[in-house]
C-alpha cells in the first residue's frame, strides 16, 4: 500500500515561563492509505500535538514546529503557504476532536456547519449541498435529517455531536481523518457506538485513520499498527498484535500491567508504574522513561533510538528490549 | 459477616428545574446496604444517579424521600449540631483532585483545618505532626506541607484528598470517581493505596465509578445503576461472570479489553439509542426502548428488583 502521511524527525516545541517544553521530540511515523494507525499515550506524551501539528494548527507563538517533514500524499505539509494550508484542511484531512461540545459553533446550526465545507472547499450550491448534508446525517445514524439540520448543537446529545463531527469530517471525502480522543468524552455504551460506527465508514469509504488515545484497549480492537508515546518521543511501535502480544518497552509492558482486565482472573493488587510522568521542562538526560523503570541499566543515560526489535515491524527504543522478548514455547 | 454500617432505603430524589411541569428523577427509589469494612462499587453511565446517591449519603443533598441509615441513625432526620458530628464520620473523595483543593491554601493549611475546625486536634503543634503523619499514610513526604496544590502531580493531588478525607477518622468514604481523571499509570497507584488504607484502617468504601474493569478489582458487591434505579446487585464475581439485566451484559460487553486477538473473536451488544432523558423516563422498565430482549410487557410494568439467588439481585422480568 502507498503511503499516505509520512511525519519525518518532527519537533514542535513550546515557549513557556518555565522553560522550553519539547512537546514533540523528534517523532517518525507513517499512514498508509485506507489503514488505521493509533497513536498512545498519557497526558503530556505530545500525541494530540503530533496531530495538531500535521493540522498546522499548533498555536503560536509559544507554540512552533522547530524542525522536520510532514509529507502528505508526498508533498511537504510545512512548506505549504496558508492558503494552500488551508485547501487541505478539512478536504483532504479531516479532524475529529475529544470535546464534541466545545468544538462546534454552538450559534451556528447543524445544517450549517455541514454545508459550510462543501460550499468553500467543493463549491457546492447551496441546495446541493444540502442534499448531501442530509446524506451525510443519514451515514452516521441520525435519523429525521431534515428536522436535524436545523437544529443547534445544544439539541443534540454527547453522542449525536459525535456523530455530528465524524459527518463534518467526512463530508469533502477527505483521503485521511485524525481523530484526537474521539470517544473519551463519551459513556461507554455510547464509546461502542462511536467507535464501530467510524470502523464501517473507514472500511466503506477506504478513509485512513490516525486515532490518538490514552486507552490501550480502544486500540486493541481498531488499530491495525500501533505507536507509543512517552515524554515527546515515540518508544515502541508494531501491529497491533505485536504490542499486546510481546511489548518489547518497559513502558509499554508497565501501562498493560497496570491496568484491571475484565478477562483476566481478578488480582490480589495492581502493578502500577512507579513515581510520576516527567516534567518535560526537566526532562532527564537519555531515556526519559529510567527514573521510573525496572528495567534501567547504566546504559540508559544515553537515548536509545527506535529501532526493529523482532521479526516484523515492531520497533522499540529500549536498550534492553531483547530481555522483554517473550521465551518463545518450546 | 460484619454488621451492616449503611443501609439505603427507597432513597428518592428529584429535581425541580424552571420551566418543566415535571421533576428530573435523578435517584428514584434506590436501595442497598453496605456492611463494615466492605467495598460497593457503584457504576452506570454519566445521568444515571450514581452521584447523586453518594451526595445524598453525605448529605450535601437532602433526599426527597427515603431513608440512610449509618451506623444506626437516619440521616435524613439530622440537623445542625447532630448532622455535623455524623459528616466526620462519612467523607468523600472527589474525582478532580484539580478543583476539589484550594489553590490559595498550602497542602498542610488544606489538612490542618479540618482537624482544626471539628475541634480533632486543638493544639497547633500536635495539628503539625498529624499533618506530616496523614501525608506519610497517603505515600507523600512531610515536606510536601508547604507546597501548593499547583505544585504537585494529578496523582499527588489525588493523595492530598485522600488524607483530607482520612483525616477525620471515618468509618465510610465515597469515592465518586477516584481515579478517573488520573493517567493510566497513576490509577493503579491510587487504586492499591485505597486497598492499602481499608486494610490497615478498616475503611467501608462505596466505590462510584464508571470503568467496569476498575469497579471489579476493588469490589466486594457492585450496584448496577440506570435512569435512576438500581438494575442489578450482587457480589462481584456473579456480576461479571454470570450478569442478569440486558443493561449490565451490555455494559461488560462494550468495556475494551487491551488484546487484538481477543477482540476479535469477542462478539458485542451494541445498544440501540441512547440514554433517555430522566426529566420524561420511559414508562415500564426505563430501559426496555434500548434493550434488546425486551417484550411488550416490558413497556406496561415496573420490575421490580428481586432477588433471582441469594443474594443476587436483578430489576428485569425476564431474568
Amino acid at each position: 500500500m502507498a503511503k499516505l502521511l509520512q511525519v519525518q524527525n518532527l519537533h514542535t516545541q513550546f515557549m513557556t515561563s518555565a522553560g522550553v517544553v519539547r512537546a514533540v521530540d523528534g517523532v517518525s511515523y507513517d499512514v498508509e492509505e485506507g489503514e488505521t494507525v493509533a497513536l498512545v499515550g498519557e497526558s503530556g506524551c505530545g500525541k494530540s500535538v503530533s496531530a495538531l501539528s500535521v493540522m498546522r494548527l499548533v498555536a503560536e507563538p509559544a507554540g512552533r514546529i522547530v524542525s522536520g517533514k510532514i509529507l502528505f500524499k508526498g508533498r511537504d505539509l510545512l512548506k505549504l503557504s496558508e492558503v494552500e494550508m488551508r485547501s487541505v484542511r478539512g478536504r483532504e484531512i479531516a479532524m475529529v476532536f475529544q470535546e464534541p461540545m466545545t468544538s462546534l459553533n454552538p450559534v451556528l446550526t447543524i445544517g450549517r456547519q455541514l454545508t459550510e465545507g462543501l460550499e468553500i472547499h467543493l463549491g457546492m450550491q447551496p441546495a446541493a449541498a444540502k442534499a448531501r448534508a442530509m446524506e451525510l446525517l443519514g451515514m452516521v445514524g441520525i435519523s429525521d435529517a431534515e428536522r436535524r439540520l436545523a437544529q443547534y448543537p445544544h439539541h443534540f446529545s454527547g453522542g449525536m455531536r459525535q456523530r455530528m463531527m465524524i459527518a463534518m469530517a467526512l463530508a469533502c471525502n477527505p483521503s485521511l481523518i485524525l481523530a484526537d480522543e474521539p470517544t473519551t468524552a463519551l459513556d461507554v455504551t455510547i464509546q461502542a457506538q462511536i467507535l464501530e460506527l467510524m470502523r464501517d465508514l473507514s472500511r466503506r469509504l477506504g478513509v485512513a485513520m490516525l486515532i490518538i488515545t490514552h486507552n490501550l484497549g480502544v486500540v486493541a480492537r481498531y488499530a491495525d499498527r500501533v505507536n507509543v508515546m512517552y515524554a515527546g518521543r515515540i518508544i515502541e511501535r508494531g501491529t497491533a498484535a505485536e504490542i499486546y502480544a510481546n511489548p518489547r518497552h518497559p513502558y509499554t509492558l508497565g501501562l498493560l500491567r497496570s491496568v484491571p482486565r475484565l478477562d483476566e482472573p481478578m488480582r490480589a493488587k495492581l502493578d502500577p508504574i512507579e513515581g510520576q510522568p516527567p516534567d518535560l521542562t526537566r526532562l532527564p538526560t537519555g531515556c526519559a522513561f529510567t527514573p521510573r523503570c525496572t528495567y534501567r541499566v547504566e546504559r540508559c543515560s544515553e537515548t536509545p533510538a527506535l529501532e526493529a526489535c523482532g521479526d516484523g515491524q515492531h520497533m522499540s527504543a529500549c536498550w534492553e528490549s531483547t530481555r522483554l522478548a517473550k521465551k518463545v514455547a518450546a | 459477616m460484619s454488621e451492616v454500617l449503611l443501609e439505603v432505603n427507597n432513597l428518592v430524589k428529584h429535581f425541580h428545574i424552571r420551566g418543566h411541569a415535571t421533576p428530573v428523577r435523578a435517584v428514584d427509589g434506590v436501595s442497598f446496604t453496605i456492611r463494615r469494612g466492605e467495598t460497593l462499587g457503584l457504576v452506570g453511565e454519566s445521568g444515571c444517579g450514581k452521584t447523586t446517591t453518594g451526595r445524598c449519603i453525605l448529605q450535601l443533598e437532602r433526599p426527597t424521600s427515603g431513608r440512610i441509615m449509618f451506623e444506626g441513625v437516619d440521616l435524613t432526620t439530622l440537623e445542625h449540631q447532630a448532622l455535623r458530628a455524623v459528616r466526620r464520620r462519612v467523607q468523600v473523595i472527589f474525582q478532580d483532585p484539580y478543583s476539589s483543593l484550594n489553590p490559595r491554601m498550602t497542602i498542610g493549611q488544606i489538612l490542618a483545618e479540618p482537624l482544626e475546625v471539628h475541634g480533632i486536634v486543638r493544639e497547633k503543634a500536635a495539628r503539625a505532626e498529624r499533618v506530616r503523619e496523614l501525608l506519610t499514610q497517603v505515600g507523600l513526604l512531610p515536606q510536601h506541607a508547604r507546597r501548593y496544590p499547583h505544585q504537585l502531580s494529578g496523582g499527588q493531588r489525588q493523595r492530598v484528598g485522600i488524607a483530607r478525607a482520612l483525616a477525620m477518622e471515618p468509618s465510610l468514604i465515597v469515592c465518586d470517581e477516584p481515579v478517573s481523571a488520573l493517567d493510566v499509570s497513576i490509577q493503579a497507584q491510587i487504586i492499591n493505596l485505597l486497598e492499602d488504607l481499608q486494610e490497615r484502617l478498616g475503611l467501608t468504601y462505596l466505590f462510584i465509578a464508571h470503568d467496569l474493569s476498575v469497579v471489579r478489582h476493588i469490589s466486594d458487591r457492585v450496584a448496577v445503576m440506570y435512569l435512576g434505579k438500581v438494575v442489578e446487585i450482587t457480589d462481584r464475581q456473579r456480576l461479571y461472570e454470570e450478569p442478569l439485566h440486558p443493561y449490565t451484559r451490555a455494559l461488560l460487553s462494550a468495556v475494551p479489553i487491551p488484546d487484538p486477538a481477543l477482540e476479535a473473536r469477542r462478539e458485542r451488544t451494541v445498544l440501540r439509542g441512547e440514554v433517555p432523558s430522566p426529566l420524561n423516563p420511559p414508562g415500564g422498565c426505563v430501559f426496555h426502548p434500548r434493550c434488546p430482549i425486551a417484550v411488550d410487557r416490558c413497556a406496561a410494568a415496573v420490575p421490580q428488583l428481586r432477588e433471582i439467588k441469594a443474594g443476587h439481585l436483578t430489576a428485569c422480568d425476564l431474568a
